[in-house]
């Protein structure tokens, strides 16, 4: 497994970020901080990228994309850019798009859709599928949990709607946190009335991360919340799916 | 499963394992009585057979429908020992050893000591054979530098063709009777040689035929006494299959299986041939059969599927002949290893995959059962819906059906002059063996240490455990200036234990062609009756003999930790390792440390790979092309079944940090938690090895079960399947298990006893593997996905 400090992961044969079999690439970096997230190492921000060394990266990583082309080709996977949030480095992300593209792999980008919009158009252009993430609708609870204001992340889904990008919607199912009522209700009319986009995968809270925290000294937030009930699960799914929408349950 | 099915596999899994003396005293009783004397050795070798099978009991058990049991009664197991004599020592081991044992009752002792040993000693194969060997042979086998497959058992690793469902024995001696007219006196030289072995073949017909006739009668015999008026109606219909077949062609599904079971029956008793012998591609040689017994109406879906599962209890009827010494640590196991072959495609190139693989597929999962193994052969042409449905029973944990490669076994065949319609007839038996059934003697002669003469290198030629210089003088290893120097040393070593080992095998081969032939293997196994000449001595249309590679995953990281500090960065010297193997690393815990991080096979990296690459160059260009005693050529294979165990044990550390006494890799597998790049990487890096000069690779990946839950993950297998395949990958299996499971089963093996797991090119019961090997397994890297 290649890592570096801008790419703290390299996962081959990835089957739950996008379809077929991938390569995902894990970023380094995130402006939110989701206290269920399960990369709690992928936070802190790398230092800038120097010019003279980009090009190089990026070879690098193309050649451990690469590798893996054969099992692309048989299931229709390809490469995916995870984190962090991948666009908390756009210039690394847009060139392994630019090079993905023309090298025929297809993409994913597995994004909060926390950004500023001017690189959110250029992904709508250059990624083969944007798994986009909604969290919370409740303005107030989304600055609390997660750090950041919700609003750009609703902006940006609505600004990739508008361009027919490729998007699948992916749900975090948090108990206590997003599997409230209101939560439900609200994601489900907000994709409605605001987006053309009706595939969503909800992801059950999984404690995969829990020995993260551990080894980052740092205490673990989820520490008393359990996964949610296969019941519940179930149950969440049937409502979106009451209102059209196409379910998937994990990645 | 229907109560019948279920009442004799319960008592065929209860049913404990014993020796029996009842074949041991048949064949002394004949040799005694020096009846056959003035005939030839084959004729006298059919006789044996005629004589074993027209006094040996014949056992009926309640409610089966496919009859014929090897020994008096099922999973009593005979002895061979015109092969190999079990002293009482041996059959004590056989008795008493914690582990894959034998029940040796105290009569079977007072037999042995009386009437068997003082006959047989002297006279068996297994003393020809230590006693023909040259000194560094005996040398190299008692190093561990090779294992010899016929010093207990005799040659075979074969499977049937159709002959038997195109022809009955009738049939046969027809042809037997057209072959002895055309003899020439005159003009060859060899006629009466030819006339011997035809006679033979005309015995052993005659002798199945007749063995048959007695299940008949005893079935009669039944018959007139049983008051349930269905069973009775059983028995008679079971008579008059066994009065048809083998005589006659098969005319029914029924008649086939019983046919076969009766060879099968037949060839495992004539001599203790390796890997049994196999029904060969099964769905396609008895789909005709089902199908028109379907159309007729004379057989129903599920009547079929019970005869499947009758039959698959005689399989599970019969372990393994019992091994000892160093052949029961190559093969640890009662796994006999008949694989049933599953899809690929037919002699005209279509998709091979009918309504009876699925039908077969739902036996498997159903009986569980250890024995038949079973593999499905994944061609291009075959559907997804096949894999899948064969991914869901290895999902479950039962290490079966393997996954073989249609397309890269078709190659390995043709490559090797054989015609593109018997090639395509072809599969793998055994564990991965790939060769043309029916058609082709491919024996195996041994495993090959390939680590083990990377330790006698770095030794100058000496084995450190037997303090003997069994090697040439290579050269003092710190003397070696570059990693093509060291390279080189070995390749020397390499070719020159080769050289032992292939003119050992072409005396074997010899002794058992002289001594041994095989009249009932022969009868069936095409060109023997053209050509009127046994299977032992080259009779066969294709005669292949393989030399079984084994630690090609240790010996690419031993050379690549080498190339790497001491040659490349220069930052150990090959002084300092030596000094801390002889150690086994003790107090050398940074080295250790060090060595360990070395790059390593199976993680796509081409620094390791290409070491991988010559090794593999190296080993092929020593043994293949070869000329063997029976007029075709050495190849090699690379599997280990349970010798990767016996040759680490023989084997002090090595510099990829792997400590003294500790199992090798297995297959073409990493070594065990050396691969941390993910499933695809292993398979790009396997991938490298070109497979298709070989006759057989095996890979095993284990992976968690959550990992095989859904259909995106069933699916994903498919694919990583296929891809293997697409760059010519011989065999991939995968063991569906976690550590937990595994270390809890070691601790209460009796709630464990029904945990299957796959080995090497078979699967077996976890608690039932030695601890060594236990170890072994867990000791995998397990893929998940995060």
């Amino acid at each position: 497994m290649m890592q570096n400090t801008h790419i703290f992961k390299i996962q081959r044969y990835s089957i739950h970020d996008g379809p077929g079999i991938r390569t995902s690439l894990f970023f380094q970096g995130c402006p939110l901080r989701c206290p269920w997230c399960h990369n709690p190492e992928s936070q802190k921000m790398p230092g800038k990228i120097q010019t003279e060394e980009m090009d190089g990266l990026v070879l690098r990583l193309m050649a451990e994309i690469e590798k893996d082309r054969i099992f692309y080709d048989d299931s229709a996977g390809g490469a995916t850019f995870s984190g962090g949030e991948p666009l908390s480095q756009p210039q690394l992300l847009f060139q392994l798009l630019e090079q993905c593209r023309e090298k025929e792999i297809h993409t994913c980008v597995d994004t909060s859709g926390y950004a500023d919009a001017k690189f959110i158009s250029s992904l709508a252009e250059k990624a083969d599928l944007i798994l986009y993430d909604i969290k919370l609708m409740d303005a107030r609870a989304h600055e609390t949990l997660i750090g950041k204001p919700v609003f750009p992340v609703l902006d940006n889904l609505r600004l990739l709607s508008d361009r027919k990008a490729r998007v699948c919607m992916r749900f975090p199912l948090i108990p206590g946190m997003t599997d409230t009522e209101a939560n439900i209700t609200g994601v489900i009319s907000f994709l409605e009335k605001d987006t053309v986009f009706r595939k969503i995968h909800i992801l059950p809270f999984h404690k995969a991360g829990e020995g993260k925290y551990a080894a980052l000294n740092r205490e673990n937030p989820m520490k008393e919340i359990n996964p949610p009930s296969p019941e519940r699960v179930a149950q969440v799914k049937a409502e979106f799916e009451s209102r059209g929408f196409q379910v998937i349950i994990g990645g | 499963m229907n109560p019948r099915i279920d009442c004799l596999r319960a008592k065929t899994r209860a049913k404990e394992v014993s020796l029996s003396h009842e074949r041991a005293v048949l064949v002394t009783d004949f040799y005694e009585t020096h009846a056959a004397m003035g005939e030839s050795i084959p004729v006298q070798r059919a006789l044996c057979l005629k004589h074993i099978l027209e006094n040996k009991k014949i056992y009926i058990e309640d409610q089966e429908l496919i009859v014929g049991e090897r020994g008096p009664e099922p999973k009593a197991v005979p002895t061979y020992p015109e092969i190999c004599l079990h002293s009482l020592e041996d059959l004590e081991i056989l008795n008493s050893r914690p582990k894959v044992a034998y029940k040796v009752s105290e009569e079977t002792r007072q037999i042995y000591k009386e009437k068997i040993i003082p006959f047989w000693k002297g006279r068996t194969i297994r003393e020809k054979i230590f006693s023909a060997m040259a000194e560094s042979w005996l040398d190299s086998f008692h190093a561990g530098i090779f294992t010899e497959f016929q010093e207990q058992r005799s040659p075979g690793h074969t499977a049937g063709g159709d002959l038997i469902y195109r022809k009955g024995f009738t049939d046969l001696k027809s042809d037997i009777r057209r072959c002895l007219g055309r003899l020439d006196f005159f003009k060859d030289p060899t006629a009466l040689e030819k006339q011997g072995v035809l006679r033979s073949l005309d015995i052993a017909a005659d002798a199945l035929i007749s063995f048959a006739g007695r299940h008949a009668r005893e079935l009669d015999r039944l018959a007139a006494s049983e008051k349930n008026p269905e069973r009775k109606m059983e028995l008679e219909k079971m008579a008059a299959v066994c009065r048809r077949v083998p005589a006659h062609k098969p005319g029914t599904f029924h008649e086939a299986l019983q046919y076969y079971w009766f060879l099968h029956v037949g060839i495992i008793t004539e001599l203790n041939p390796w890997d049994a012998y196999n029904p060969g591609r099964f769905d396609q040689n008895l789909y005709p059969f089902y199908q028109r017994d379907i159309e007729n109406g004379t057989l129903t879906q599920e009547q079929a599927k019970e005869l499947l599962s009758c039959f698959w209890i005689k399989f599970h009827n019969h372990p393994a002949p019992p091994k000892v010494g160093v052949t029961a640590k190559e093969s640890n196991t009662y796994v006999d290893f008949c694989l049933i072959n599953l899809g690929g495609v037919t002699p005209d190139n279509r998709d091979g995959v009918n309504e009876l693989t699925y039908l077969v597929l739902d036996v498997i999962e159903e009986m569980r059962l250890l024995q038949p193994s079973s593999m499905i052969q994944v061609s291009r042409k075959n559907p997804d819906r096949f894999i899948k449905r064969a991914l869901k029973i290895i999902a479950t944990g039962f290490g079966q059906p393997s996954v073989f490669n249609t397309d890269a076994i078709l190659q390995e065949m043709a490559l090797h002059g054989k015609s593109l319609e018997d090639a395509r007839s072809a599969g793998a038996s055994g564990c991965v063996e790939a060769g043309v059934f029916g058609k082709e003697a491919y024996i195996l002669t041994g495993y090959f240490n390939l680590p083990k003469i990377l330790e006698i290198t770095l030794h100058n030629g000496w084995d450190p455990r037997t303090k003997k210089q069994i090697g040439l003088e290579t050269g003092d290893p710190k003397q070696f200036n570059t990693f093509n120097d060291l390279f080189n040393a070995y390749q020397l070593q390499l070719n020159y234990f080769a050289d032992i080992k292939v003119r050992g095998s072409n005396i074997i081969e010899q002794i058992n062609g002289a001594h041994m032939p095989v009249p009932l293997l022969s009868l069936v196994t095409e060109d023997c009756i053209e050509n009127a000449r046994d299977y032992n001595q080259g009779g066969a249309r294709y005669n292949t003999s393989y030399i079984q590679g084994v630690g090609m995953g240790t010996l690419t990281d031993c050379l690549s930790a080498l190339k790497y500090y001491v040659y490349d960065l220069k930052r150990v010297s090959m002084e300092k390792i030596l000094a801390a193997l002889e150690k086994d690393f003790s107090g050398e815990d940074i080295l250790h440390h060090q060595l360990k991080k070395s790059p390593k096979y199976g993680n796509d990296d081409d620094a390791a790979d290409d070491i991988l690459r010559r090794i593999f160059r190296a080993f092929h260009d020593a043994v293949t092309g070869r000329p063997n005693a029976r007029g075709g050529v050495y190849r090699i294979d690379l599997l280990p079944t349970t010798c990767h165990v016996y040759f680490g044990e023989i084997t002090g550390a090595l510099p990829d940090g792997r400590k003294a006494g500790i199992p090798f890799s297995e297959g073409i597998s990493p070594v065990q938690g050396a691969d941390t790049c993910g499933p695809t990487a292993v398979l790009k890096s396997a991938a490298k090895i070109d497979h298709l000069k070989t006759g057989g690779t095996l890979l095993n990946q284990k992976f968690l079960p959550e990992l095989l839950t859904d259909e995106k993950g069933i699916q994903a297998v498919v694919h990583l399947i296929r891809s293997y395949f697409k760059m010519d990958g011989h065999h991939i299996q995968f063991n569906v298990v976690d550590e937990k499971t595994l270390r809890d089963a070691q601790k209460n093996p009796q709630a464990h006893r029904d945990l299957i797991v796959r080995v090497a090119g078979y699967s077996d019961y976890f608690v039932d593997l030695t601890e060594a090997l236990q170890e072994e397994i867990i000791q995998r890297t397990a893929h998940t996905v995060i």
